[in-house]
């Protein structure tokens, strides 16, 4: 085999991302709006979901119930899961009034509600993990929903231990790659250019 | 490999742009904001509702629960899967049932989980519990639950004296066996033990799977407790904190779905639900190949409010070029 595939990544990384892609410095001037900002916000909450949450998974589960100092790192950690899921919702809002899908930027929308999906789950799983009321009642509630799709029996919201392992490892960890190459894809691609003026050409297709 | 997009970005006019600087910004714009919603609301933690609550609370709940348990009439013994095979309980829509398809993976009998199995394992620190539970053991199924049904009528008018349930006086018999196995029960779910009991830990590595246990209270008991916590899902949806705080809002559509027909009368609610959100996530998700679908936000016009000054830029220059 005489063609080198390190060079060959190299190559396609300089090709499909250059850096000045990766990292840019300038940016079109109709990237004027509020609404820019609703992403970068989401990810700004999912550094300090992390963080808050490195924190508790440190200290064990139970450490948020007898500690002051715990009981207020769970508190950030369930305001950001609230900010998280604001601005990712506004952003959501935004890019699809935006068509933001033009331009091939089609996997940029589903690995979009990918996150969504996969966020959703990791938030039930938080909640589940809770070791509270709060996570008896939305156990022994939210069963019947995902007994109805068969899973329940692999999936079991009532079965603490799968749901913290997958709370604190497995979703954190895929959310992470999802948001990697959704951000890949977005500086691959750059900023969706504005639709035409009023009467354009319909180019509304991905 | 030709590349079926392109980045267009760089042929219109820039302007400069720090990607470092705005992500340290949100980050601390959000720090600050999290510190603040944290210090100011805090956040519920209501501990979990135990056995030994509902004993010494409301014990005839517990009783009942016990009862409904040892005759079958629990909802966890008609539940079907994944906990048994209850002819007509899996939900299915058209045909498709998934549950029935997955079938029992986690086999509860409730009667033995919830209180004869507990209750044998305190028999060697109890002996007197051997006869009650050989008697129950030893009697036809018809004889059991017609015990359970004179000990149930007779629940009402029951009281609790000195952390022991004395039933109103009858025929010798009626109540079987049972009041020596429910006080024996009563006592023990006093202790705090019952749910380690039913969860069956054995040795000192700590039983992380307490699906057995959860499931004891589901039905009555969590959700008179849920009630008086604000929990019962009127107002957020079930996936809420204990109190005033808000829930999962991102949930809406699918928590809504639940309050209206033909959701909301259907005996399969739950599989009714899943696969109208699933259904409508896919179509959302693939938006981009819709026609129609694709062209609402051309029609609604945001765009033309995000991108005004671009937009007017653009008619300023189309003005001079005229």
């Amino acid at each position: 085999m005489s063609r080198n595939l390190t060079k060959s990544l190299r190559d396609w990384i300089a090709e499909t991302l250059p850096m000045e892609n990766l990292l840019p410095d300038s940016l079109p001037t109709y990237v004027d709006s509020y609404v820019y900002l609703f992403g970068i916000l989401t990810v700004a909450a999912l550094v300090w979901l992390i963080f808050t949450g490195t924190i508790l998974a440190i200290f064990g589960p139970d450490w948020w119930h007898v500690s002051a100092v715990g009981h207020f790192f769970n508190s950030m950690h369930f305001w950001s899961v609230q900010a998280f899921f604001f601005f990712m919702v506004l952003h959501l809002w935004a890019q699809f009034m935006m068509a933001a899908w033009r331009g091939g930027r089609h996997w940029t929308w589903i690995g979009g509600w990918l996150l969504f999906l996969v966020s959703i789950v990791a938030g039930l799983t938080g909640y589940l993990s809770q070791n509270n009321f709060d996570a008896q009642w939305i156990g022994v509630q939210g069963k019947d929903a995902i007994n109805a799709t068969g899973v329940g029996g692999f999936f079991d919201l009532l079965n603490f231990g799968q749901m913290y392992g997958l709370h604190i490892f497995v979703l954190p960890m895929l959310i992470i790659i999802l948001l990697a190459v959704h951000l890949m894809l977005v500086r691959m691609h750059g900023v969706v250019e504005p639709l035409d003026d009023d009467k354009g050409a319909e180019n509304d297709e991905s | 490999m030709s590349r079926k997009w392109t980045n267009t970005n760089s042929q219109y006019p820039q302007m400069p742009y720090d990607l470092i600087k705005e992500m340290l910004v949100a980050l601390g714009i959000m720090g600050v904001l999290v510190l603040l919603l944290a210090g100011i609301f805090s956040t519920p933690d209501v501990p979990a509702l135990t056995a030994k609550q509902v004993a010494q609370q409301a014990p005839q709940l517990l009783l009942q629960n016990a009862l409904d348990d040892l005759s079958g009439q629990d909802a966890i013994s008609t539940y079907g899967p994944p906990y048994n095979n209850t002819p007509g309980a899996s939900q299915s829509l058209a045909g498709i049932s998934p549950e029935q398809w997955a079938g029992v993976q986690i086999p509860i009998k409730s009667a033995q989980v919830n209180v004869i199995g507990p209750l044998t394992k305190i028999e060697p620190v109890n002996p007197s519990l051997k006869a009650p539970l050989t008697t129950w053991q030893r009697a036809t199924s018809s004889q059991q639950n017609a015990w359970v049904q004179h000990v149930e009528s007779a629940l009402s008018k029951a009281k609790i004296v000195g952390n022991a349930l004395v039933l109103p006086a009858q025929t010798p018999g009626d109540y079987g066996p049972l009041p020596a196995m429910l006080n024996a029960y009563l006592s023990l779910a006093r202790t705090g033990l019952l749910e380690d009991a039913i969860d069956g830990g054995t040795g000192p590595m700590p039983v992380i799977d307490r699906t057995k246990s959860l499931l004891l209270l589901q039905d009555v008991p969590d959700a008179a407790y849920a009630a008086k916590l604000d929990m019962a899902g009127n107002e957020w949806g079930i996936i809420k904190e204990t109190g005033n705080y808000p829930g999962a809002v991102w949930l809406w559509f699918y928590t809504l779905l639940y309050q209206i027909p033909p959701f909301s009368t259907s005996a399969s609610a739950d599989l009714w639900v899943v696969l109208t959100t699933g259904g409508v996530t896919v179509i959302l998700m693939l938006t981009p190949f819709i026609p129609g679908l694709r062209s609402i936000p051309r029609l609604v016009g945001i765009h033309k409010l995000i991108w005004r000054r671009y937009y007017r830029d653009q008619r300023k220059r189309r003005g001079v070029r005229a």
